[in-house]
């Protein structure tokens, strides 16, 4: 197995992962080939069998789209789903454990603020 | 065209040493096979009787309706690639190439051609002055080109370096999308092979010890780890296959299906359910008592 993949979390989530950040990156942009399950396979040497559930899912929600006999492509509107379900998704992704780290130290709302002034601010430098 | 391939019951002894044992399958779709096994297991006489070259002891073996042992058409459809011999062979690559197109009638040359390229061979020189990989990837080249609705690799990648078993094992998936077949890979470089399986048929000590789907197999197995108390009582009544302590923290890997109750109750109590590989259930699969 690929050591681009971590432990915790089923490959095929992983596979559908990579190439949601593609879109969203528009690294694969909308009406775009994306590439083939084989392709997939050979890149990271992961299971067909794998690879295939996690790009069915984006088949099934209407992320990708096969077109018979030339391959996968990339939905119009996409981006904007993805982009939504991640916005949806951001905060239990990260507010969540980011609010209950913040008490487990006693550091305040205030601070949490000020903190994330400050990454940006030398995010930007 | 796909060939079927029914075996029921095969034994196959060697004296008094039996070989294989009351082994039955089916190969029915035009998927990659693996084939699992330790030294010694079987594999090399399991396929040595689907290519008819020996006969069994006792069982049955038909493809395509067929008993394929001394039966010319089924033997054309069916390619046996293993570690050949070819200290004797003068031929040089483009001397074979010719003379296997003309016993397999769905032999591609310009493919052959093609895999001769990316294999860098040299197309003059004597085959019995390649080195063990060159030839290797010389009969890999062959099994390819061939196309033949069943075909054989029994450790075929012997003496060749990763850089070409890769090139091995992206032509063959690219090939096989082409032109869908039986194929049959028996290895036991488990870990770096397995993505290429649609199903997996692990032998052991001449007995078959599963036949499975790929994804279906994976998902069988987990590892447990957490506080080694919790551990024991969450895997008390579960098939274990290994068990690794570190300190207080225990690792068990079991092997069946865990649904969703098993998964939320592990959750609650604190345990990682982490995926096992293949590799490693191969290994506890075929271990112990020896």
């Amino acid at each position: 197995m690929s050591t681009l993949f971590d432990h915790d979390k089923p490959i095929y989530l992983q596979i559908r992962e990579k190439i949601e950040d593609q879109i969203v990156n528009d690294q694969l942009k909308e009406g775009e080939q994306a590439p083939s399950t084989n392709q997939l396979v050979s890149f990271y040497k992961i299971n067909h069998a794998t690879v295939s559930k996690g790009i069915n899912q984006l088949v099934e929600e209407g992320i990708l789209f096969k077109k018979r006999g030339i391959g996968m492509f990339v939905a119009d509107g996409a981006k904007g789903v993805l982009v939504q379900n991640r916005k949806d998704a951001f905060v239990d992704d990260y507010i969540v454990g980011l609010v209950r780290e913040a008490e487990k130290l006693g550091i305040t709302e205030k601070e949490i603020v000020q903190l994330i002034s400050k990454v940006k601010r030398s995010d930007s430098e | 065209m796909t060939l079927n391939v029914l075996v029921n019951n095969l034994s196959l002894t060697y004296g008094s040493y039996p070989a294989l044992k009351d082994v039955s399958f089916m190969l029915n779709e035009p998927k990659i096979y693996g084939l699992l096994g330790r030294n010694g297991a079987g594999k090399t006489s399991l396929l040595s009787i689907l290519a008819s070259y020996q006969e069994q002891t006792s069982g049955a073996i038909t493809i395509g309706g067929e008993i394929p042992f001394e039966n010319a058409k089924i033997m054309q459809d069916v390619s046996f690639i293993f570690s050949k011999d070819y200290k004797d062979e003068s031929d040089n690559v483009k001397e074979a190439l010719k003379y296997v197109a003309r016993y397999r009638s769905q032999f591609d040359l310009k493919y052959a051609e093609y895999l001769v390229g990316k294999f860098k061979l040299p197309l003059k020189k004597p085959i019995k002055e390649f080195s063990k990989g060159m030839q290797s990837a010389l009969n890999v080249t062959i099994g390819l080109a061939s196309r033949s609705p069943i075909t054989i690799f029994d450790e075929a990648y012997l003496g060749m370096d990763a850089p070409t078993r890769d090139i091995f094992y992206r032509e063959l998936l690219e090939d096989q999308s082409n032109h869908p077949r039986i194929i049959i890979l028996s290895t036991h470089l488990v870990s770096e092979m397995d993505y290429l399986f649609d199903e997996v048929i692990i032998l052991h000590k001449g007995s078959i010890v599963l036949q499975e789907d790929f994804e279906s197999l994976i998902t069988k197995g987990s590892s447990i780890t957490g506080a080694a108390e919790v551990v024991d009582e969450f895997v008390l009544s579960m098939k274990q296959l290994n068990t690794q302590q570190l300190g207080n923290t225990k690792s068990v890997m079991v092997y069946g299906e865990l649904n969703d109750r098993d998964r939320k109750v592990a959750q609650q109590k604190g345990l990682e359910v982490g995926p096992i590989s293949l590799q490693d259930l191969f290994i506890h699969l075929t271990e112990g008592d020896d």
